[in-house]
């Protein structure tokens, strides 16, 4: 097995923990593992960003603006680091599709952990791309995160083409109109995935769809918070 | 206005000649380019194609199934491959297409006097420049230039350039560093200023490479086939050239069936001197650095120490004993260091214990440079204009870069990156103006390694052979 990083074989320490028993073989080595930064410590309750106190800044706002506080909370796994945004370039704009394995048992157990008070019938909704972002890329990023997850996914979100969030100043991105349309109704709970929580902008726009459409409640569960 | 076809067609020659593109990176609307397919002038061809138990890719000659990703495709609506070797120059998958131009070969230009650079070549370099001449007249298959390092490799290069562009010939200056890209670009331009130069590395700003003259990087010419005349791979035995299969595929296939190849080096790898014995490689060697003196041959000093005081980041004394005593005490003082993690480390401990002993005025005159060092442009920069008085650096500074006196030591020569080449090549910074022809190398040890022993013994064959 090499890592899907640095593409180095990666050697298995024999210790007493997996001397009887097959280990599943990591797609990432130790070495890169190292350099991608877990959030930790105190976060605000609301978007995972980390500080000292309850509620950041920017949620305190967003629960000023009643129509757009649309998510309980987000919960991220990763802080968006030099290593991180080196991956993500060849992840998402390269397109390197199996790059995003390595996230995997990241996903999964931050899932179990954070997510494990959530029903067995709730959606995984990933942020969807707009058609023609999607045929440049070939994949949806967000879509291959949703598959990770124990629950099932749906895919009942559309894009409209517009320029790329990244691309964005952070005034356009909270200002901009709601990008998304969705194709059917819906009455359960629902996690959105998506790779990036920034703003907030974005998710709390599909958010708010599916909440005219019926939907109880909307939890974020993002790899990285930016 | 069949005139008009011709031009743009030369134009289109020119610009899509010997590549291989996707159709993204092929900038034509699609009637154009549509135009162009229906009449054979464009060819199109599978990326990636599956032999018997084994992928390979068209664009990088990657085979090795690790390397090959599979990801579900919204344009085609399957899952297939994709070469995730060269994904950085834009995803090849199965559903897409490899395009080559194949509407016919553009003129490049007959430049009568195409050089400007005023210097003088020495008698052995004119020896090799001249070597190199007729090896492109002839068109001959290749030809290896073994010279020491600090010859002067590129200017013994310019006779043989300057012939090919009389001739319209289309030229590439490869070679496996990004650096030594950047630091050989104002110079080819300065020495051949009416002629067109572009220069391609991961992140230039020129992308295009339509110029008759190119100084790449070896990954670049992964978009090449069969485009040019007259192909130079300097430091052919530098990482990853030698390491990296894909890089001598893509060299190769970058050059014409009729074509010259010429490969520099100063530290011939056991394959090339395996060659050279059998006379199956053509080459020739220049034993003397262009101001006339021997190469400094390295001290190996052993250091008891050495492995524990570095893992604690601590300098050992035995070096700073050194450092007091250095032959020349204005020389800059080069020091490299086997990972990126001690380079960073050593710096405060080193400044702190040279501005103790009086050696080093401030702690800013001392920095550290490795490869993921976002400023290490402007550090080399400094270090060059003696801002810099100690630089501590990886293997990224061992070959391509000059700097006029500096004395050059190795902390932990032992370790597995200075293999023989590498050892040789650091010797090589030292003594390289005519102004300060010797400076001291000092390989500090832990344990002689067989690479320490053959480097010295091979820097001295080379001194015999020049005559000293």
């Amino acid at each position: 097995m090499n890592c899907l990083v640095c593409q180095n074989e990666i050697i298995l320490q024999i210790g007493w923990a997996n001397l009887f028993q097959l280990s599943v073989p990591r797609p990432i080595c130790e070495a890169c593992a190292a350099e991608l930064e877990l959030l930790k410590g105190n976060r605000c309750r609301k978007c995972s960003r980390q500080l000292e106190e309850q509620l950041c800044s920017d949620c305190r706002s967003w629960e000023e603006h009643k129509e757009m506080d649309t998510i309980e909370f987000n919960y991220s796994i990763f802080a968006y680091n030099e290593k991180m945004q080196d991956i993500v370039a060849t992840w998402k704009y390269r397109g390197d599709y199996m790059l995003g394995e390595i996230f995997r048992e990241y996903v999964r157990e931050a899932f179990k952990q954070k997510f494990s008070f959530i029903g067995k019938d709730s959606l995984a909704i990933p942020i969807p791309l707009s058609t023609e972002r999607i045929l440049e890329r070939g994949f949806n990023q967000a879509l291959q995160l949703g598959e990770f997850l124990p629950i099932e996914q749906a895919n009942i979100l559309s894009r409209i083409h517009g320029e790329k969030q990244s691309k964005k100043t952070r005034m356009e991105r909270i200002t901009t109109e709601n990008p998304f349309f969705i194709r059917q109704p819906i009455n359960k709970p629902v996690v959105l995935v998506d790779d990036i929580y920034t703003t907030g902008t974005t998710l709390r726009h599909a958010a708010q769809l599916l909440k005219q459409h019926g939907c109880p409640s909307v939890y974020a569960f993002t790899l990285i918070r930016g | 206005m069949s005139n008009e076809i011709t031009a743009t067609r030369d134009e289109y020659a020119k610009q899509y000649n010997g590549k291989l593109l996707l159709r993204n990176e092929i900038l034509l609307d699609n009637p154009v380019f549509q135009h162009l397919l229906a009449t054979k002038q464009f060819t199109p061809m599978k990326p990636i194609v599956r032999k018997s138990f084994r992928m390979h890719c068209n664009r990088c000659g990657n085979e090795k199934t690790t390397l090959f990703g599979k990801f579900p495709c919204n344009q085609c609506k399957s899952t297939h491959a994709y070469c995730r070797k060269c994904i950085e120059m834009g995803r090849v998958s199965e559903c897409e297409v490899l395009y080559q131009w194949s509407g016919g070969q553009p003129e490049w230009p007959k430049h009568e006097n195409p050089c400007t650079w005023e210097g003088e070549l020495t008698a052995v370099q004119q020896k090799a420049a001249d070597r190199i001449v007729t090896a492109i007249r002839m068109n001959e298959k290749e030809t290896l230039i073994w010279a020491v390092c600090g010859a002067g490799k590129t200017e013994m290069l310019f006779p043989g350039i300057t012939d090919a562009l009389r001739c319209g010939k289309r030229i590439c200056l490869a070679t496996p560093r990004a650096d030594v890209v950047k630091e050989l670009y104002p110079r080819l331009k300065r020495a051949f200023r009416t002629v067109p130069v572009q220069a391609l590395y991961g992140g230039s700003k020129e992308k295009a490479g339509t110029a008759q003259l190119i100084i790449a990087t070896t990954h670049q010419l992964l978009r090449y086939k069969e485009a040019f005349d007259v192909m130079i791979i300097d430091e052919i035995d530098a990482f990853p050239f030698h390491a990296d299969p894909s890089l001598p595929f893509a060299a190769n296939r970058a050059r014409k069936p009729e074509s010259t190849t010429i490969y520099l080096t100063a530290t011939p790898r056991n394959e090339q001197r395996k060659l050279i014995r059998r006379k199956q490689l053509p080459h020739i060697f220049v034993p003397l650095r262009f101001h006339g003196k021997p190469l400094p041959v390295p001290q190996a000093k052993m250091c008891y120490s050495l492995k524990r005081d570095l893992q604690k980041f601590t300098i050992p004394k035995s070096i700073i004993s050194w450092l007091k005593n250095r032959e020349n005490s204005n020389r800059q003082l080069l020091i490299f260091v086997p990972t990126i993690i001690l380079a960073e480390k050593l710096k405060r401990p080193l400044g702190l214990t040279l501005q103790q002993t009086g050696l080093l005025q401030s702690g800013k005159k001392l920095q550290s440079v490795h490869a993921q060092d976002p400023n290490r442009g402007e550090k080399v920069q400094d270090f060059r204009d003696r801002e810099i008085f100690v630089l501590i650096t990886t293997t990224i500074l061992e070959r391509g870069v000059t700097f006029p006196s500096v004395d050059v030591v190795i902390l932990d020569a032992g370790h597995d990156v200075f293999d023989e080449a590498a050892l040789v090549q650091i010797a090589g910074r030292a003594g390289r103006s005519p102004a300060d022809p010797t400076g001291e190398v000092i390989f500090f040890h832990q344990g002689r390694t067989e690479a320490m022993n053959e480097a010295i013994t091979s820097i001295k064959e080379m001194n015999k052979r020049g005559g000293f």
